[in-house]
């Protein structure tokens, strides 16, 4: 679904990774880790294509970012669902109408119980009607997770998506994904939440990714 | 007809794409003010180059419609040169006509001056021919100088030397009639494009988040597209209902018969101000969804 062949990302003059090569294929659970700095929230953008590599071919369901044009993105992230680090809202907008934003603008307004259900799922049906900055940090990660699943993606993509909750909402936004990759849905969870990582490997077959030294290293044997 | 289909349904539009940007109180009453002074002053533009038309026209229409010939000679030839004077106008092309004035609309013409009982024939009173011409008019300097030759007691009066000018005038009025429309135009779309742009800035964050759920370009640039349009059709619509108001409320008159109380619309004319709103409205359309899409499209 989405392939990075040799990718080379680099920007200022210094360069983030090199020859990196990673395929997400269908109902595949992978997390990817590292330190700070490393580059994964720059990884996580080329597979959405906010970014484009330096070197390299990424294709986004078997189609080159080099060639899309901004209209074939936009279709493109429709079947991407993101959770980004910063969660960012119509802040005019009440949380609802946020969550539901990605099927309002694919036209695809009648989210109804779906959003209702949904909403409950992550602990926000008291908020629905709250406008984004007046939610707490854990709630606005919690509702970026809503958003970026409501409109039930093939790829879920999540950066740091615990950073802001507690563990208790932790583990209910881990058996949130493990329940979409049962489903078939590609999941890529970029995390240094190694406790994360361990309660997810008891519940799916899920590769942990490490970026190391501008490389992509398998790094399962030692968690 | 798929650019079409696209352009239409960016200006119908879509209350869930309105929703997605924020309302911005102030500077939609900006350009609303702007849209509404616009549309006023385009409404005037209008008014002053129909009007400076209509006098063009009438003016040029009577200047080609007729002229006169005095002739003045002592009794004895006067009859003599009347004739040759007939004989030089019959001869010319671009006349149609040419009437010595009988004696009684020669009194009539001089009655206000000295009375009803003035003894016309008896005095030397220089004889009028009143020439119609053709609608392609004729050489009055070519029969000027026939007329030298022949009739030397003729004098031609084209009206020409006191109508051209103004019908000059009336033209050059219109014209920049016309360039104060273009401008008003010009400046309407220039406004708008800023007020559009300050918008588009001021949303960046609304743009960034449109983009990550995968709104396309379209969806981002219709809700401030119909945003202005209805903004500039609203403005627009007041400020031309005033206008024709204001204009209506000119005191009318041919009495004074002047340029200033011509200024004003006639009959199908007021159908001119009923123009200028949706006019505004399709200028603010194609500015603002210029500028949406360009600015959209500068971001990748």
């Amino acid at each position: 679904m989405i392939e990075l062949q040799n990718v080379a990302y680099s920007y200022g003059g210094g360069e983030l990774f090199s020859d990196l090569s990673l395929s997400l294929p269908p109902g595949s659970f992978h997390f990817l880790t590292g330190p700070s700095g490393a580059g994964k929230t720059t990884l996580l953008k080329l597979c959405y294509a906010e970014l484009k590599p330096t070197a390299g071919r990424v294709e986004i369901f078997g189609e080159d970012v080099r060639g899309m044009s901004r209209d074939r993105v936009a279709l493109a992230r429709r079947r991407i669902g993101v959770v980004h680090q910063d969660c960012q809202f119509l802040d005019h907008l009440p949380l609802a109408e946020n969550v539901a934003l990605p099927l309002t603008v694919s036209g695809r307004s009648d989210a109804g119980t779906d959003l209702e259900d949904l909403l409950a799922w992550v602990g926000l049906s008291r908020q629905a009607n709250q406008l984004p900055p007046e939610l707490s940090g854990g709630e606005r990660q919690r509702a970026a997770l809503a958003r970026a699943v409501i409109s039930s993606p093939e790829i879920v993509l999540a950066d740091e998506p615990t950073g802001n909750i507690d563990w208790d909402m932790s583990q209910r936004l881990l058996a949130l994904l493990v329940e979409l990759n049962r489903m078939g849905k590609s999941v890529l969870v970029a995390t240094h939440d190694l406790q994360l990582i361990r309660a997810a490997k008891a519940q799916v077959q899920a590769r942990v990714l490490r970026l190391k030294g501008r490389q992509l290293v398998t790094a399962g044997a030692d968690l | 007809m798929q650019e079409v289909w696209r352009a239409a349904s960016l200006l119908g539009g879509d209350p869930q794409a309105d929703r997605a940007v924020p309302p911005s109180g102030f500077t939609a009453r900006l350009t609303t003010f702007t849209a509404a002074a616009m549309a006023f002053l385009a409404v005037f533009a209008l008014a002053l180059s129909l009007a400076t038309g209509r006098l063009a026209d009438r003016w040029s229409e009577e200047l080609a419609r007729s002229s006169t010939l005095r002739i003045s000679a002592p009794a004895g030839q006067m009859d003599a040169q009347i004739g040759a004077a007939l004989e030089v106008l019959r001869t010319t092309p671009g006349i149609a006509e040419a009437r010595p004035l009988p004696p009684e609309e020669t009194r009539a013409l001089l009655e206000p001056w000295f009375g009803p009982d003035l003894p016309v024939e008896t005095l030397p009173i220089p004889q009028l021919i009143a020439i119609t011409e053709e609608a392609g008019g004729y050489d009055a300097t070519g029969l000027r100088a026939r007329l030298q030759a022949e009739v030397p007691g003729a004098v031609l009066d084209d009206h020409t030397r006191w109508r051209e000018p103004l019908v000059d005038a009336a033209t050059w009025l219109r014209l920049l009639g016309l360039v104060a429309l273009a401008l008003i135009l010009a400046s309407t779309a220039a406004m708008i494009t800023l007020a559009a742009q300050a918008a588009l800035a001021a949303n960046e964050q609304v743009i960034r988040v449109l983009r990550l759920v995968g709104a396309q370009d379209t969806y981002i640039a219709r809700a401030f597209v119909r945003r202005f349009t209805l903004r500039a059709l609203g403005g627009a619509v007041a400020g031309a209902a005033l206008a024709a108001l204001g204009i209506a409320a000119l005191p009318s008159g041919e009495a004074a018969g002047g340029f200033l109380t011509g200024l004003g619309f006639r009959g199908p004319g007021w159908l001119w101000p009923l123009v200028v709103p949706p006019f505004a409205a399709v200028v603010a359309f194609i500015a603002t969804r210029a500028a949406a899409l360009r600015t959209l499209r500068a971001q990748s």
